[in-house]
């Protein structure tokens, strides 16, 4: 174990920032909810109604200035539900990939509907994890381990297994 | 009536609705995930899907009046629907909805009206026994008591 490494991240994650979390659901309890979930999960959380807005907040819209990227290089997960009308998450999650800046972001694809193609396509496609829907405090639990491994400045260091 | 028999009147009651099937497990997530911080979650969660229900079952009866029915537009408030009670934990409302989803993909008129019908009517109870349910945790805080939670 590196023990200086381990030692200076640890420092990062007592006084360092929440991870923070972009939240994407055309249905407002929905986003309500897992909003909630990641509070109490300690993450800072910005939602978004669909998948033109959560863009223009990563500052991958349309007709954006560059400056405008800065905010959103600190977002440490995305998390989208697939059904929404309009952009849907695979398309909003090809979207992130696409992008040069935005491409390392974690994306979790949730669904209420269990559909093995659909899945697959996801994953496929670079999705990091796919939930079912309702999500609970267990499913959000494990989304931190992903979070933490994109930690800034640390994003070659593993997973320290909190 | 003391904290106490407020408090197993409420016990009983969140218990009878489980029993029923009105609710399913996803209510009490919603139970736990109100905290200090967020006194308020689960009214403002439940008033949030009275709102929004009844804006779809408006939609969903005006979208089957139609002459010519146009199912992909019933499917997307059905599925809507079905997403927010599945959400708060509406159990019998979110099946109404998918028996609701199967006559869209039909397109069986009767079969969507018949639903309709149905999801009007178990969206009703159960939006009296939450309302009746929130009235208990009121008077149980008014009483200087805490909300028991059913783990």
């Amino acid at each position: 174990m590196a023990v200086s490494y381990s030692s200076s991240s640890s420092k990062e994650m007592d006084y360092g920032e929440e991870p923070h979390v972009l939240a994407v659901d055309d249905s407002l309890i929905d986003r309500k909810l897992i909003e909630k979930l990641l509070k109490n999960s300690a993450c800072k959380v910005t939602t978004a109604e669909n998948g033109p807005r959560a863009l223009e907040y990563l500052g991958l819209g349309d007709e954006q200035p560059d400056n405008l990227k800065s905010s959103a290089s600190k977002i440490n997960l995305i998390i989208t539900d697939y059904c929404m009308p309009g952009m849907t998450g695979y398309e909003l999650l090809k979207k992130i990939k696409e992008s040069s800046t935005m491409k390392e972001i974690p994306v979790v694809i949730m669904s209420s509907e269990n559909i093995p193609t659909r899945i697959n396509k996801c994953l496929e496609e670079g999705a990091q994890e796919f939930m079912l829907k309702p999500l609970q405090q267990s499913d959000v639990k494990k989304l931190r381990c992903h979070m933490l491994k994109f930690s800034k400045p640390c994003n070659s260091r593993l997973c320290l297994g909190r | 009536m003391d904290v106490g028999q407020l408090q197993r009147r409420f016990l009983d009651y969140t218990a009878s609705l489980f029993r029923e099937g009105f609710l399913d497990d996803q209510f009490n997530q919603l139970q736990q995930l109100q905290d200090e911080s967020n006194p308020d979650f689960v009214v403002e969660i439940v008033s949030l899907f009275f709102q929004d229900s009844e804006k779809l079952l408006n939609n969903l009866t005006r979208a089957l009046d139609q002459q010519s029915v146009d199912y992909k537009r019933v499917d997307a408030h059905v599925h809507q629907l079905k997403g927010s009670s599945s959400s708060i934990g509406a159990y019998r409302v979110k099946n109404v909805c998918i028996a609701f989803r199967s006559y869209c993909e039909e397109q069986n008129i009767q079969g969507c009206l018949r639903c309709l019908h149905q999801v009007k009517h178990e969206y009703s109870l159960v939006k009296n026994k939450l309302e009746t349910l929130l009235r208990l945790e009121q008077q149980i805080l008014a009483a200087g008591g805490s909300i028991p939670l059913m783990v």
